[in-house]
């Protein structure tokens, strides 16, 4: 039996990064405030290993990406999401693209990791839910936890990839307990994890709108409309198998995620749908986002920034409603 | 990474000096050939900037390792490699050293330590510090040299790569090449003052200008500059003052420029000096220098037919290589 220990999301990322240094010596931390903040880690593993580095996001993402490529493996803290535009031509034009055009002379196992979401009343040069642009690059893995256990295992993991992985943290999901394993468990990229089982209708979601879709299953059930649960955890590569098997049992689908709508993940998994599951649809697929517009600082805005319980059980409530509506009398 | 030894490096002599520019001249007339007969890639040459690749270049160890721009073909022929992989790398054939991935403009070659070539300007100043905080931390007597021009220095990235590189005490060579142009515009017109090294002062960097169409001085101020990375274990900034002389990318346009500057430029060309020069030193004759000409010529001729009979990569593989 798996010891498990109660922490928070941030501690769990703590913990992992204190586990994957002692277990890898070419393992490195920094960023803005990393041996500031991380004094455990600094005391540990010594100002070699976990620096500081000026306010200046690009040379810290192409330092690591320097550093990765010739034999160290950083993992960089860019803070906050937005803070990323300051850095996207390491990101993506080094990081993601030099794998492929050096014909594989060399690799970037590297990790940035970055906050993003509501919940701190930051507004939206501090939350901006930009992951999907990252989808969109090739050459880079996209990861965006759920849970405590996750954030450990899956963290655990982007260190251990050879790829860049960008790890987008949910601000609001932070100083939330979870059980943690105590063990060295590693998450896989790319596996989705069913959160709930359900026969009617699948949530699909990633962050903190996994919450949000199974208190929407919950109040579902009270009405006896079984929903499944889909946390995605991985953006890229993203688990096609786990989506297209649990929408085809169910046969409909509502995507649900803070992150705005155009061009959002959930846009990749609704044509994935309709492209490889379309004869097992019973309803339209539905998207629940965020808007089209920056993300509000005042925290009324900021919490109905991101999709509610209720919205998502009214979609999900509509579709099978619609569906029988629908059906032959027979 | 294993740590590397010091492996003590031959001063090449002035005929040695003269043939490795006189081969980046054979090879970048290739490319220019090449693209007046089309089809043929979007290319940049580094024509004018020989004495400033080959300086530099020759005054480096085997262990260092070299992070470079858009106009490489110097620096990379310089540091010894095939003119035929590079040639075929060009052409898009799978025989080229990143597989035909790369083209012109981002040669990488892992094996003599050249990590990038970077199109974006300034992409060769971002990963620097990087390569020299392994370099750092994982051993090894090596130092990191970047070469980038007045127009990257241009970029904020510049002076962040600098920064960081001092205050993280790494072994770098910052080599600026101010080639006088930003593309397509003087750097009169883009850049405050006309020098480079001076901005390397406020960082806490030594610098060091250097005439960098005197293959010569170049290699001797290279000298000192690397000497001094590999003794400090901190950053040095050295500038070649040089030119370009063609047009920004092929096919060669310099309609944009002052015909004076292009002739007073010419009259400095790295290679014609060094020729005049050991002619007249009674080191080299004029069939001695048809000799070298031909020689040149010839290995870039047998490159090219290298190149062109190398086969193009296979489309199914396409989208292999992108991840690990």
């Amino acid at each position: 039996m798996t010891q498990m220990n109660q922490m928070t999301f941030h501690d769990a990322v703590e913990a992992a990064l204190h586990e994957e240094m002692a277990r890898d010596s070419r393992v490195l931390m920094f960023g803005e405030g990393t041996a500031t903040k991380r004094k455990g880690l600094l005391k540990a593993f010594g100002p070699q290993r976990v620096r500081n580095t000026p306010l200046a996001e690009g040379i810290i993402a192409g330092t690591a990406a320097g550093a990765a490529a010739t034999g160290l493996r950083p993992v960089v803290d860019l803070l906050f999401a937005p803070f990323l535009c300051f850095a996207m031509d390491e990101l993506v034009n080094s990081a993601g693209k030099l794998r492929y055009m050096s014909g594989g002379q060399f690799s970037f196992p590297m990790v940035a990791l970055a906050m993003t979401g509501g919940g701190w009343g930051v507004g939206a040069q501090h939350n901006h839910n930009l992951e999907a642009w990252f989808v969109h690059a090739p050459g880079l893995k996209v990861v965006m936890p759920a849970t405590p256990a996750d954030a450990k295992g899956l963290i655990k993991a982007a260190i251990r990839d050879e790829n860049p992985v960008l790890f987008f943290m949910d601000i609001g999901l932070a100083f939330a307990p979870g059980e943690v394993p105590e063990a060295d468990e590693v998450v896989p990229l790319g596996k989705a994890a069913i959160r709930r089982e359900g026969s009617d209708v699948t949530l699909i979601s990633y962050a903190k709108t996994v919450h949000t879709c199974l208190a929407a299953a919950e109040a579902l059930a009270a009405e006896g409309v079984s929903a499944e649960v889909v946390d995605l955890r991985t953006l890229k590569p993203l688990d096609e198998a786990t989506i297209l098997a649990s929408v085809r049992k169910t046969g409909r689908a509502v995507l649900v995620h803070e992150a705005s709508r155009l061009c959002g993940v959930g846009a990749e998994v609704a044509a994935l749908i309709a492209e490889q599951a379309f004869e097992a649809l019973k309803a339209p697929i539905v998207r629940l986002t965020g808007p089209d517009a920056p993300a509000p600082s005042s925290y009324p805005l900021e919490q109905a920034f991101a999709p509610q319980a209720d919205a998502i059980a009214a979609a999900a409530r509509q579709l099978v409603v619609r569906t029988l509506e629908a059906a032959p009398i027979w | 990474m294993t740590p590397s030894t010091p492996v003590p490096v031959p001063a090449p002599t002035h005929l040695d000096l003269l043939a490795a520019m006189l081969r980046i001249r054979a090879y970048e007339e290739k490319i220019v050939a090449f693209h007046a007969a089309g089809p043929f890639p979007n290319v940049c040459t580094s024509v004018g900037q020989e004495a400033a690749a080959v300086g530099v270049v020759s005054a480096l160890r085997p262990e260092d390792q070299i992070l470079t721009n858009h106009r490489s073909a110097g620096h990379l022929l310089a540091r010894g490699a095939d003119p035929g992989r590079m040639l075929a790398e060009v052409m898009g054939r799978s025989t080229g050293y990143c597989q035909g991935r790369s083209g012109t403009l981002h040669i990488s070659v892992k094996e003599l330590g050249v990590v990038l070539t970077s199109t974006i300007v300034g992409g060769e100043l971002s990963l620097t510090p990087g390569v020299a905080l392994s370099r750092a931390m994982l051993g090894g007597e090596g130092i990191v040299v970047c070469f980038f021009g007045d127009g990257a220095a241009c970029e904020g990235i510049f002076h962040e790569s600098l920064n960081l590189a001092s205050v993280w005490n790494l072994p770098v060579l910052y080599v600026c090449e101010n080639n006088q142009w930003q593309a397509f515009v003087h750097r009169k017109e883009t850049m405050v003052g006309d020098h480079v090294a001076p901005w390397a002062a406020p960082y806490g960097i030594d610098s060091l200008t250097v005439d960098g169409n005197d293959v010569e001085a170049v290699r001797k101020a290279a000298l000192h500059a690397a000497a001094q990375v590999r003794e400090t274990r901190r950053p040095f900034l050295l500038e070649a003052w040089t030119y370009r002389q063609r047009g920004h990318m092929e096919p060669h346009d310099q309609s944009y420029v002052d015909p004076g500057e292009i002739e007073a430029w010419m009259a400095k060309d790295p290679i014609a000096r060094l020729e005049a020069r050991l002619l007249e030193t009674g080191e080299l004759t004029t069939d001695g220098l048809e000799t070298l000409h031909a020689q040149a010529r010839l290995a870039i001729e047998d490159a090219a037919a290298f190149a062109a009979a190398s086969p193009y990569p296979d489309p199914a593989d396409l989208a292999t290589g992108v991840y690990a």
